[in-house]
């Protein structure tokens, strides 16, 4: 039987079909699905960890233990959790381990498009690269056979489009959990698992003793195959860009790489000595280009597609095109005509929800002018106009550090600092307590919607339920600042944007270093909907002081403001704003 | 040294001897043997677009469930995330003998499906002369037109972007008619129903893949707006 799955959801479901039974992950898309989809099956345990460092610590710890193990990440979790991939490839594990780490070429929903291929030849871990989902399930096998057979970790790189898209996957006939005995006894062993200098220098050597086994192993590996077609164009691509080559290049002899490092040098050199032309293909870095190179075999790559954005079929053909590898039927060349046509039509980003509790803190910070050092998470979307209200954003928890450095340089600006409460949990911890240690006066503006909005509400420390749905300690905001040491502690509600406002004076105005919680759940996942307020056509000068709010059921007509009931929560920021008292609660 | 992992995702035949002679035996064990589509190859493409949350993820998974039960190899791509909260949102839906890419090339859907009127406009690079545009009438201002700083197009400027290269462009008052059901928010199912007058698959398959992908309380009110879009007939 066949099921239609995400790449998420396939690799997820291959890491249970081959005994996988510990997972850890922070959310992150495009990866977050993958440990959504492994909680719910059983005899697992799966877990939202405060960040992808801790999780991929659990899930070392779990395979150390002797039971296989997966974390899952997105692109730039990886960087938070590196320094731990790093040891557990020098030392190895005891039961399996994947690492399944999600790119976002095009940076649909992330701060950079970082190729985390690199880190495979940075870390000198082995990485495999499913095209698709039935791959990402087949994969999840042999990258648990590699980890083991060869003591190491195994990357999974996934990208948006391999992650989110969705293809057919052979069910296993036997939906029952496979045998999976006892953990495998952990055997103490200092030189192997303590990472002083001595025992690490001892543990390099066996690195890259490793690393030149496993390209023994790619050269015959059926994860790397040649797919025989016309001998005078040799294609080499892996991934979801070898699905969009595939259809531009139907005749082409393909290389097609399933372990993206390291590289089997024989079997690309065989590849090219038998095809006129060797064009490499990849998103992103040259990674396989130079490496290619190195080798001393002539290759095309970067000079024919580009290193930013996304790829897809249309822009496969298109650079090909102009490179002179094929000829584009007229219907092909003419699409890219159509894109003036589209230019003048007025754009529709992301923005906060109608209900959204951010809104009515931002525009409290819009009105007092403050510069806003801002975090990642929906709050984010406040950089949008018409709220304008975030200046800085850089990565998961960099806002209070950077506020404190904006403090120790003596800024002239009035500033706050200001994250969620899951981005608090997942790196906010440390430099709050810094700004304390080291005098700092800075004020921190935590947005506690009660979960993890932005990638689809997700459980957190602070939501007293585990990924599993088991009730758990809530861990109190308030309280574990005022623990820490803090005395000015105040928790507003951001629909009362006075009382915001008055708050946050008082902070602006101190000398200590302090904390607003602006606490409202999540509008999205509380789903209550209050009556719409209307606005009354005759009384409304139409000044635009609640377009300002930047809520979508606002929208402007001839000469007034209309409330678009459909859309509208009812939550009654425009009421306060509106000077004429034009907008009436029904 | 790894064991025990059977390749099967493409038709994979024994090497024959021309093909020993051209790749040699040593370092290859792995030759597939592709067959090689011609462009005849039967194949429909959708490309729905929308505003986050509007409820085009559940649409595309209807439309992929759809052609699994008529046979066909089915790829979807869609995104998640930043782009859900109330932005530009587009999903690949791709029915076929074999399909290799999730995403639809430009200049080749089969059908567009707006989920919204202006969402339709901006995807007339996938459209040809043979294409289909079937769009809810719907209008979501977006912020700037909100704002008074961009005026939201008519429905004759899109309809004149979507057809100049004469793709057949049909409208409908989806939103409306779900509303009239109970629920504005399943106007996707209401156009799924006017797609499958067009596209084909029994009244049954449809139905049965939307009791399977709705949750349980919601499948007869989605079941009813999927009828309500069938009972549509364009002239």
């Amino acid at each position: 039987m066949k099921k239609l799955m995400t790449g998420n959801e396939a690799v997820a479901y291959g890491a249970y079909l081959n005994g996988v039974r510990v997972g850890a992950a922070y959310p992150g898309t495009p990866s977050t699905q993958i440990m959504e989809h492994f909680a719910l099956y059983p005899g697992v345990f799966a877990e939202w960890a405060p960040n992808e460092k801790v999780a991929m610590d659990v899930a070392i710890g779990a395979a150390y233990a002797g039971t296989r193990a997966l974390v899952s990440t997105k692109h730039v979790g990886l960087n938070v959790a590196a320094d731990s991939l790093f040891y557990a490839v020098y030392t190895g594990l005891n039961a399996g381990l994947i690492i399944a780490c999600a790119d976002d070429p095009g940076m649909h929903s992330s701060q950079n498009e970082q190729d985390n291929r690199n880190y495979a030849k940075f870390a000198k871990v082995p990485m495999l690269e499913p095209a698709d989902s039935e791959e990402a399930k087949q994969f999840a096998g042999v990258a648990l056979e590699i980890s083991e057979s060869f003591d190491t970790p195994v990357i999974m790189r996934f990208v948006t489009r391999t992650s989110h898209s969705s293809s057919l996957v052979e069910m296993s006939p036997d939906e029952a959990p496979p045998p999976y005995g006892e953990p495998i006894p952990f055997k103490r062993d200092p030189q192997k698992y303590t990472m002083v200098p001595a025992y690490a220098r001892l543990r390099h050597p066996v690195v890259e003793d490793r690393i030149k086994r496993l390209v023994q192993y790619a050269e015959t590996s059926p994860l790397n195959r040649i797919e025989s077609g016309d001998d005078t164009l040799g294609i080499i691509a892996a991934g979801s860009v070898y699905q969009y080559a595939r259809e531009v290049f139907p005749h082409a002899t393909f290389l097609k790489l399933g372990m993206v490092y390291p590289l089997p040098e024989k079997l690309i050199r065989e590849f090219a000595s038998r095809v006129h032309e060797v064009v490499v293909i990849e998103e992103l870095d040259p990674f396989f280009e130079e490496q290619i190179r190195c080798m001393g075999i002539k290759v095309r790559g970067k000079d024919i597609f580009p290193m930013i954005g996304e790829f897809s079929p249309t822009l496969i053909r298109r650079c090909a095109a102009a490179a002179g590898l094929i000829q584009m039927t007229e219907d092909e060349a003419e699409a890219a005509a159509y894109l003036s046509d589209t230019a003048a039509l007025p754009v529709r980003p992301p923005i906060l929800c109608p209900g959204c509790g951010h809104r009515g803190m931002f525009n409290v910070l819009r009105e007092a002018g403050v510069l806003v050092l801002g975090d990642i998470g929906c709050y984010t979307l406040g950089v949008a106009p018409p709220l304008n209200a975030m200046h800085f954003t850089g990565c998961m928890g960099a806002s209070i550090g950077v506020a404190h450095g904006f403090d120790k340089a003596k800024t002239n600006e009035r500033f706050v600092a200001l994250l969620g409460d899951s981005t608090f949990f997942h790196a906010g911890i440390h430099p709050i307590i810094d700004v304390l240690y080291n005098l700092g006066t800075t004020t921190t503006i935590i947005a506690d919607n009660r979960t993890t909005g932005m990638t689809g509400h997700q459980h957190h420390p602070g939501t007293g339920f585990t990924l599993q749905m088991q009730q758990t300690a809530r861990i109190d905001i308030i309280n574990l600042v005022r623990s820490i040491g803090y005395k000015k502690v105040d928790v507003v509600d951001p629909y009362l944007m006075d009382e915001f406002s008055r708050i946050l004076e008082d902070h602006l105005a101190s000398q200590e270093p302090s904390v607003i919680v602006a606490l409202r759940p999540c509008a999205l996942q509380m789903k209550e909907k209050k009556t719409p307020p209307q606005i009354d056509p005759e009384l409304c000068s139409n000044c635009g002081s609640c377009l300002d709010l930047g809520c979508s059921p606002l929208v402007q007509e001839e000469d007034y403001v209309r409330i678009d009931p459909v859309l509208c929560n009812g939550c009654g920021l425009c009421i306060q704003v509106c000077p004429s008292e034009a907008i009436k609660q029904q | 040294m790894v064991a025990g992992f059977v390749y099967k995702f493409v038709l994979q035949k024994q090497l024959n001897n021309s093909s020993q002679r051209l790749f040699g035996k040593n370092n290859i064990l792995s030759i597939i043997l592709m067959e090689v589509e011609d462009d005849s190859v039967r194949k429909i493409d959708f490309l729905m677009a929308g505003v986050g949350g509007q409820g085009t993820i559940l649409a595309s998974n209807i439309l992929a469930g759809v052609g699994m039960e008529l046979g066909y190899d089915v790829k979807t791509a869609e995104v998640h995330g930043m782009a859900q909260r109330g932005g530009t949102v587009e999903s690949h839906v791709r029915w076929g003998e074999k399909v290799f890419s999730p995403l639809v090339e430009q200049g080749k859907t089969d059908y567009l499906i707006g989920f919204e009127m202006l969402e339709a406009a901006r995807w007339p690079m996938y459209l040809n002369k043979e294409s289909v545009v079937l769009s809810n009438s719907y209008r979501i201002p977006p912020p700037s037109v909100n704002l008074g700083k961009a005026t939201y197009p008519t429905q004759d400027e899109i309809e004149g972007i979507l057809k100049r290269k004469g793709s057949k462009v049909l409208w409908l008052d989806a939103t409306n008619l779900a509303g009239s059901l109970g629920n504005p928010a399943m106007a996707g199912v209401v156009l799924l129903g006017a797609l499958s007058n067009l596209v084909g698959g029994t009244g049954e398959i449809w139905l049965e893949v939307i009791k399977r992908l709705v949750p349980e309380k919601f499948v007869e009110m989605n079941q009813k707006a999927y009828l309500e879009g069938k009972a549509v007939h364009f002239s």
